[in-house]
């Protein structure tokens, strides 16, 4: 505040003028401002309103509906996660170990695959070039990948169906092949092999640590996609005994609690059949889900900005 | 073929780095269009495993395409995909373009800024969190709609099976879930456009409305029509989790949920029609692919630059 209250004295007389020309009016300022405001508030509300239900005490719950103020408030859904949730911490942990895994895996294939496309001396570009991007134009469709997995793989209801369908996309190929060739020069590479460097020391010891900021952008969509995953569980996991990914086990209790009321029979202070808040032990696990992201992303949106831009340049 | 093994060898660094990638493209991209065969042939498991089973399942010809296309679940699924679509790629290039022009116009940029992250929220969230904040507003007996309902004395809605909504819904929740993330794109191009169009405007006398009119939005024009058309090439293609996840898999909205990509689904998980959804996911495929041929080709004619290939 104070350093936008001394600018304009700092500003000299002709600059000032001619940004209050190309400026919109005040009044249209304000018009722009409640417009925009509100479309971002909505997009941020949905979020505070379910960590209000999720503290909203749940007989309350059941008489007046979900509501921003609710008459009474309650911590009991919190408290029966975190004394209940031996299995809810198992799936935080499968999604944990399936985002960390996975996205390791990811930008070890994007980042050699993507690095060789880049190099102008690889004889064969055009056809990795091609194997690459004709994925973008046909896929064999849900379908035969099914097939693949649980006939060929045989990897249905372990924790590789969730990561190996994920790891690898022409579109980040696309995009790491362009951060490569816009800041990695060619002749940087050419003198480091004229200095003795081999092809694999030049892309360890030269290429990517110059590519940090291109690896971020990768491993950040690819950690989102893998946290966020629920459809390869939805389609790979089918027994019930096996802890599922947060996001698909939210989806499960989303048609029915067994699996909560399960662990129920171990707590002594919670009936199983009636004292069960429900709704709101929910509505708190969707907002344990979210909340790593919430907190996370106002950091990171940044190189996720980079990365679209960057992608939609053709490199 | 000795100077293609001397070209192998040549390149054996470069080689060795696409290998990782090499193999899991042939078995995730490639082996799948292979198993596509599935669609002309009647799949039966073999215990020789999965090549044996694809290999002797018997040819049928084109008849999983016959009785897919018999059914009026092609019509409806084919329906509604392409509508959606339509109606998303114009709600949603609006809808960006405007926030784009409006987010570069605020006076506070530092209040854009924050106005841009709070608008980026939905899009870093799955649909199943996106469907638990939906059912807030439609739980038949919690929901605040119906409360509002109430409130006003009109009769309460069982939301998740009326259909007559749903077209709304998720145009709405679609549009919504994107603006953050497509606006960016266009504030980018709107941050990158020359400064001297707007001040040699302000000299001609030029007011901000013009100043819209005559200078950003043509300057935007080439990306809208590029982006348009390759949105048109995945017209047959829509988010699963936005028709499966945010109508609850409700069966009543099946005739207004129902797209291509959940008919297969369905079709492959609870009928078990192998060779049907596989016809389904090739009729989807095999459009798609002439979709993006004719939109690159259309691009290229516009502008070569900007062509995907």
């Amino acid at each position: 505040m104070a350093q936008t209250a001394v600018k304009p004295r700092e500003i000299p007389e002709k600059k000032r003028k001619k940004r209050d020309y190309n400026a919109i009016s005040p009044l249209w300022n304000v018009l722009f401002n409640i417009i925009v405001g509100l479309f971002a508030f909505s997009c941020i509300f949905p979020f505070l309103f379910v960590i209000m239900i999720s503290l909203t005490d749940e007989q309350t719950l059941a008489l007046e509906g979900f509501s921003l103020w609710p008459s009474r408030f309650s911590t009991a859904a919190y408290s029966y996660i975190f004394r209940a949730g031996s299995d809810l911490l198992v799936s935080f942990g499968v999604t944990l170990s399936v985002t960390v895994i996975g996205t390791l895996l990811t930008l070890t294939l994007v980042t050699t695959y993507a690095y060789a496309l880049s190099r102008r001396s690889f004889e064969f570009r055009g056809f990795f070039s091609f194997l690459a991007f004709f994925t973008m134009l046909f896929s064999g469709g849900m379908v035969p990948g099914y097939i693949v997995m649980t006939q060929f793989l045989h990897l249905q209801n372990t924790i590789w169906a969730l990561i190996l369908p994920l790891s690898l996309s022409a579109f980040s190929i696309i995009v790491m092949r362009t951060f490569f060739q816009t800041t990695v020069p060619d002749e940087v590479i050419e003198s480091a092999k004229i200095d003795g460097a081999g092809e694999f020391r030049a892309f360890f010891s030269i290429v990517l640590p110059i590519s940090l900021p291109g690896i971020a952008t990768i491993g950040l969509f690819s950690a989102l996609g893998y946290w966020n995953d629920w459809f390869n569980a939805l389609l790979y996991y089918n027994k019930p005994e096996l802890t599922p990914p947060l996001q698909y086990l939210l989806m499960r209790i989303e048609k029915n609690m067994d699996f909560l009321t399960q662990n129920a029979q171990y707590l002594g202070n919670f009936d199983a059949a009636a004292g069960l808040p429900t709704e709101t032990v929910r509505m708190a696990m969707v907002v344990l889900a979210t909340l790593p992201i919430v907190m996370a992303y106002p950091f990171f949106q940044r190189y996720f900005v980079q990365g679209l831009t960057v992608g939609s340049v053709k490199g | 073929m000795a100077a293609f093994w001397k070209k192998i060898v040549r390149n054996r660094a470069l080689l060795l780095l696409v290998l990782p990638g090499t193999v899991w493209f042939l078995i995730f991209a490639y082996l799948p269009m292979f198993g596509t065969v599935l669609a002309f042939k009647d799949f039966r498991i073999s215990p020789d495993g999965f090549f044996a089973s694809v290999l002797s399942s018997d040819w049928v010809g084109f008849k999983n395409f016959e009785y897919l296309f018999q059914t009026s679940d092609a019509y409806v699924i084919t329906r509604n995909t392409i509508l959606y679509n339509v109606a998303m790629i114009i709600l949603g290039l609006v809808s960006a373009v405007g926030f784009a022009v409006l987010l570069s116009e605020l006076l506070n940029k530092r209040m854009a800024k924050v106005y841009q992250t709070g608008m980026f929220l939905p899009h870093f969230l799955s649909w199943v969190i996106i469907s638990y904040f939906a059912f807030t507003f439609l739980s038949p007996d919690k929901g605040v709609l119906n409360q509002l309902a109430a409130y006003f004395g009109t009769d309460s809605v069982s939301w998740y099976s009326e259909p007559k909504y749903w077209p709304f819904i998720i145009l709405f929740v679609g549009i919504w879930k994107g603006i953050g993330y497509n606006s960016v794109i266009y504030l980018a191009a709107i941050t990158g456009i020359d400064k001297s169009y707007y001040e040699a405007a302000t000299i001609d006398g030029a007011r901000k409305w013009q100043q819209i009119r005559y200078i950003t939005l043509p300057l935007l024009r080439p990306l809208m029509i590029i982006l348009t058309i390759l949105a048109i090439g995945g017209i047959f293609r829509s988010d699963f989790g936005l028709f499966y996840q945010l109508p609850k898999d409700s069966g009543a909205l099946y005739p207004v949920t129902n797209v291509i990509d959940t008919f297969v689904y369905r079709g492959l998980m609870n009928m078990g029609d192998i060779g049907m959804s596989t016809a389904a996911g090739l009729y989807q495929s095999l459009v798609g692919l002439v979709l993006i041929l004719t939109a690159n080709y259309i691009v290229r004619k516009i502008d070569r630059d900007q062509a995907i290939f």
